[in-house]
C-alpha cells in the first residue's frame, strides 16, 4: 500500500512518516528539483495588523535588563482586550517582549515555547542564549517579510549572555540591533529620549532601572492613545528571570487642563 | 555465496537478533589507518596516521575541519566520510546562521547519529562504512566523540579507531586517568605514543604520515603544519617503542604482542545493544 | 522454531506457513540482548530504572543515556538498539510537539502511545524496511488521570502496565516486580525498589560494568519527568548494593 502512486512522489509509510526515497538527494528526484516560484507566491498576505499592542520598552542596568509592556489589545482605536500579556519568560536567561499584532506574537510565542521544550528534552544542560534567540528572530522575521508576509511585530529580547546583560530589538522587517535602551512604536519617540538621558547620567542599578521604566510607562500612558494603565514588568539578571504581576499606574489628570489643542 | 542466509540486506534480522550487514559495515572502519582522539581539561586532540596509496601518491588526508570548533578524523570509506562531513558542515553553518553561535558538539553528533540510522533500516540503502572521531570544543569544554556505521555514537574520554587500533586503545586505557590533568604537550605526546603502538615495527611516525588537530578555548581548530608537527613528533622521538611507556616510567608494561599479525579482535555483535 | 532457515523468515512482509512473521520475532531478539529496563507505576507516579551496560572504559560516564524526555511530562526508557530507539524518541517528540501546536496542551499518554505504536507497527509491514530493534516504556503523571505507563514492542503492540520489565533479565525482574504492592507505593519507595531490582538481576559474570539510570515522573515533580536527583539516586543505589551484599551473605550462611 505504501508504495502506490507516483513513483517520484511516493506516499509516506504512515501518516506524517517518512516516504520511501524522502532521504535521497539524487538529481532528478522530485525533492531535489528547484522549486518554481509563481507570481502568486509573492502576493501580499498581511498588509496590516488586526489586534495590536503598543510600545514595549527595554533598558539595561548594571546586572541585567528590564522590559515592560502594557496589557491592552487594541482593535483599531477601540480598546478591546484588556488582558494581553506580552512580556514572556523564555528560559532562565531570556525575557521577550513584543509590540504589534497580538495574534502574530501568540503564534511565535508557541513556537518559541516548543523550541525551549525541545531543548529541555535534549537534556544536555545547555540553554538558549539571548543573542541566539535575537538572531533566530531576525532570521524568522526577515524571511517572512521577504515572502511579503511579515509577522507584524517588533520584539525586544533581553537576557544574560555569558554573564553580561544583553538587549536587542528586531522589527517586522527583520531590522535588528542591540542597544542599552530600546523602545518601539510611539515609545521610540517618547520613551527613548528619557531612557537615553538616564543612561547618559551613569550606570543604572536595578532599582533605578525599574523606576525609570515605570516613569516611561506613565509618560506613554499620558501621551499614547493606544496605551493602558495596566502593564507588566519583567526583570532578567544572572539570578534568573522574573515577570512581575501586572501593575497599575496611578495617573494624575489634574494637569490635563494645561494642555490646549488648537 | 553468502556467509549465511541472513546477511544479504540491511533489512534482515538474523534469528539471533543481529544485523549482519551492519556488522560488516563495522568491519570497513578497520580497513582505514588508525586514528586517535583524546582530551584534557581544556583541549581536544585528534591524531591520525596517514597512508599513501602508492609511491607516487600523496598521503591521504585523514582529518577534516568541520567548523572553527569541530574537526573529525576518519577511518573507513573516505567517500562516505565526505558525505558526512558535508552534512556536518552544513549543520554547523545553519546553526551559526540561525543562532549566531557555534553548534554544541553533542547536538551535532546526535543529528549525525539519527542520519546514519536511517540507512541501517532501509532496503535501498547501506550503512555508511566509516567511523569518525570528532574533536570539538563548546560551552561544556572539550569533547571526543566516536561514531560507528551502526549509528551508535559514544562520548569518550579517549578513543582510537582504525587498523590495529586495539593496541592504541590498550595504551589509552592504561593512561586514561593521567590525561585530564596533563598539559597540551603531554597530551599530544600520549596520543603519538598510542598511535605509534599501532605501527608495524619497520614503520615510524614522521611529519609526512602524521596529522594532528587541536581545538580548545580561544583556540579554533588547527591542523598542525610542518614546524609544529615536527616539534610534537620530537616529543616522542627516540623513545623506546612498544607501550611507549619509557616517558612515564613504566616501560615494558604493555602486553606482549605477536608482531606483524596484529589483528583487531572480531566484534561479536557490532550493533551492540549494550 | 522449526521454520527457521526455510526462507520464510527473511522479510517482514512475509508470513511463514504456520502464520508467523519471523522478522518481527527476530527483532524482538535484539531487545532481549539489551540491558534490563524496568518501569514501575505506583500510586503517585512512575519510576524508570535502566541497567546500562558499559562496554568500554574509554567512554565518558553517563554517555548514551537510555532514559529520554519526550516532552516535559513524558519520560521514555528504551531497551534494544540505542540508535533505533533514538528514532522512536524523535518520533514521539514530534508527535508530542504536533499535539501541542494543534491543541495547545500536553499530549495525553494514551494518544501518544497510540501514535508511536502505529509508527512502530508500520515498520513491520513492508519488505523495504526492517522492524525496529527496540522496545520502549513511556510514563507520565497527570492531575486528572494519575500515573500512566505503556510498554511498546518492536511488533507495534503496546499495553498499559502497573509494572513491566524488558531486556536481558526481564523474567527475573518481573518476578521481583510481582512481589511489590505497586498500587500502594510512592515513587520515593519505588526508586529504591527499582534500584534494588536492577542490581539484583544484573549478571556480573557476563556483563562487567554497568551504570544505573533512574528517572521519575510524579505528583511531587509536578508531573514533570526528571532524572532522579543525585543524592536520592545515590541513596537508592547504596541500599541496592547493601541488599545485594546481604543476600550473598545469607547464601553463604545457608551453605
Amino acid at each position: 500500500m505504501a508504495f502506490m502512486g507516483d513513483i517520484m512522489n511516493p506516499a509516506p509509510l504512515w501518516q506524517n512518516g517518512p516516504s520511501p526515497g524522502a532521504f535521497y538527494n539524487f538529481p532528478g528526484n522530485s525533492s531535489s528539483l528547484a522549486s518554481n516560484h509563481t507570481p502568486q507566491d509573492f502576493k501580499a498576505h498581511s498588509a496590516s495588523p488586526i489586534t495590536t499592542t503598543t510600545t514595549v520598552i527595554g533598558v539595561k542596568f548594571d546586572k541585567g535588563c528590564v522590559i515592560a509592556g502594557d496589557t491592552l489589545g487594541s482593535y483599531g482605536s477601540l480598546a478591546r482586550f484588556r488582558d494581553c500579556p506580552r512580556v514572556m519568560k523564555v528560559n532562565d536567561l531570556i525575557l521577550l517582549g513584543s509590540g504589534g499584532d497580538y495574534a502574530d506574537f501568540q503564534y511565535l510565542k508557541d513556537i518559541i515555547t516548543q523550541k525551549i521544550i525541545d531543548e529541555k528534552c535534549i537534556g544536555d544542560g545547555l540553554q538558549l542564549k539571548p543573542r541566539s534567540l535575537h538572531c533566530w528572530l531576525t532570521r524568522v522575521l526577515y524571511n517572512k517579510r521577504s515572502k511579503m508576509d511579515p509577522l507584524w511585530n517588533s520584539y525586544v529580547v533581553a537576557g544574560i549572555q555569558d554573564g553580561e546583560p544583553f538587549l536587542g530589538a528586531v522589527d517586522k522587517l527583520g531590522t535588528a540591533y542591540e542597544d542599552a535602551a530600546i523602545a518601539n512604536g510611539l515609545g521610540a519617540y517618547m520613551a527613548t529620549p528619557l531612557l537615553r538621558d538616564a543612561l547618559e547620567k551613569g550606570p543604572l542599578d536595578q532599582e533605578a532601572a525599574l523606576a525609570l521604566v515605570r516613569k516611561c510607562m506613565k509618560v506613554l500612558y499620558y501621551r499614547d492613545a493606544r496605551a493602558f494603565q495596566r502593564y507588566q514588568i519583567g526583570v532578567v539578571t544572572a539570578e534568573g528571570v522574573t515577570v512581575h504581576d501586572t501593575e497599575e499606574l496611578q495617573p494624575d489628570w489634574s494637569l490635563a487642563h494645561m494642555i490646549h489643542m488648537k | 555465496m553468502f556467509r549465511n542466509q541472513y546477511d544479504s540486506d540491511v533489512t534482515v534480522w538474523s534469528p539471533q537478533g543481529r544485523l549482519h550487514q551492519v556488522e560488516y559495515a563495522m568491519e570497513a572502519v578497520k580497513l582505514g589507518s588508525a586514528t586517535i582522539g583524546l582530551k584534557n581539561k581544556e583541549y581536544a586532540v585528534l591524531i591520525a596516521l596517514k597512508r599513501a596509496v602508492s609511491e607516487l601518491s600523496a598521503y591521504q588526508k585523514k582529518i577534516i575541519p568541520i567548523d572553527d570548533h569541530i574537526g573529525i578524523s576518519i577511518s573507513g570509506l573516505t567517500a562516505d566520510a565526505r558525505m558526512l562531513s558535508r552534512f556536518m558542515r552544513t549543520e554547523c553553518l545553519n546553526h551559526r546562521y540561525a543562532h549566531d553561535a557555534p553548534m554544541p558538539v553533542g547536538r551535532l553528533i546526535a543529528l549525525v547519529g539519527n542520519k546514519m540510522q536511517i540507512c541501517t533500516q532501509r532496503y535501498d540503502k547501506r550503512p555508511l562504512g566509516v567511523g569518525l572521531l570528532v574533536a570539538g570544543y563548546d560551552d561544556q569544554g572539550p569533547h571526543i566523540y566516536q561514531t560507528c556505521p551502526s549509528a551508535n555514537y559514544f562520548d569518550c574520554r579517549a578513543m582510537a579507531i582504525g587498523a590495529r587500533s586495539q593496541s592504541a586503545r590498550t595504551y589509552l586505557e592504561k593512561h586514561l586517568t593521567t590525561f585530564i590533568d596533563c598539559d597540551l604537550q603531554e597530551l599530544v605526546a600520549h596520543g603519538l605514543r598510542a598511535l605509534r603502538d599501532t605501527l608495524p615495527n619497520e614503520v615510524d611516525l614522521n611529519n609526512k604520515n602524521v596529522s594532528i588537530a587541536i581545538v580548545g578555548p580561544k583556540t579554533p581548530l588547527r591542523i598542525c603544519e610542518e614546524e609544529e608537527l615536527s616539534r610534537f613528533l620530537a616529543l616522542v622521538e627516540g623513545e623506546e617503542r612498544r607501550g611507549g611507556a619509557s616517558a612515564t616510567g613504566d616501560a615494558g608494561a604493555a602486553p606482549p604482542r605477536d608482531e606483524g599479525d596484529d589483528r583487531d579482535p572480531q566484534v561479536a555483535v557490532a550493533m551492540d545493544t549494550e | 522454531m522449526s521454520s527457521i532457515g526455510t526462507g520464510y523468515d527473511l522479510s517482514a512482509s512475509q508470513f511463514s506457513p504456520d502464520g508467523r512473521v519471523f522478522q518481527v520475532e527476530y527483532a524482538a531478539k535484539a531487545v532481549e540482548n539489551s540491558g534490563t529496563v524496568i518501569g514501575l507505576r505506583g500510586k503517585d507516579g512512575v519510576v524508570f530504572a535502566v541497567e546500562k551496560l558499559v562496554t568500554s572504559k574509554l567512554y565518558e560516564p553517563g554517555a548514551n543515556k537510555r532514559i529520554f524526555h519526550v516532552d516535559e511530562h513524558v519520560g521514555m526508557a528504551v531497551a534494544g538498539l540505542i540508535s533505533d530507539a533514538r528514532q522512536i524518541v524523535e518520533t514521539a517528540r514530534s508527535e508530542a510537539s504536533n499535539y501541542r501546536s494543534q491543541y495547545g496542551t500536553h499530549v495525553p499518554l494514551k494518544y501518544l502511545n497510540e501514535r508511536v505504536s502505529m509508527y512502530m507497527h508500520a515498520y513491520t509491514l513492508y519488505s523495504a524496511v526492517r522492524p525496529y530493534g527496540c522496545s520502549v516504556v513511556m510514563g507520565t503523571w497527570t492531575d486528572y488521570e494519575g500515573p500512566q505507563m505503556y510498554m511498546l514492542d518492536p511488533s507495534g503492540v503496546s499495553f498499559s502496565y502497573f509494572g513491566c520489565a524488558v531486556g536481558k533479565a526481564k523474567q527475573a525482574a518481573k518476578t521481583e516486580i510481582e512481589k511489590l504492592k505497586l498500587a500502594d507505593m510512592t515513587v520515593k519507595d519505588l526508586v529504591k525498589e527499582a534500584a534494588r531490582i536492577i542490581y539484583l538481576v544484573h549478571d556480573e559474570l557476563k556483563d562487567k560494568q554497568f551504570e544505573l539510570e533512574l528517572s521519575w515522573v510524579s505528583k511531587d515533580t509536578k508531573g514533570r519527568h526528571q532524572i532522579v536527583p543525585r543524592e536520592l539516586a545515590a541513596e537508592a543505589e547504596n541500599l541496592a548494593k547493601q541488599a545485594l551484599a546481604d543476600i550473598e551473605d545469607s547464601d553463604e550462611g545457608d551453605m
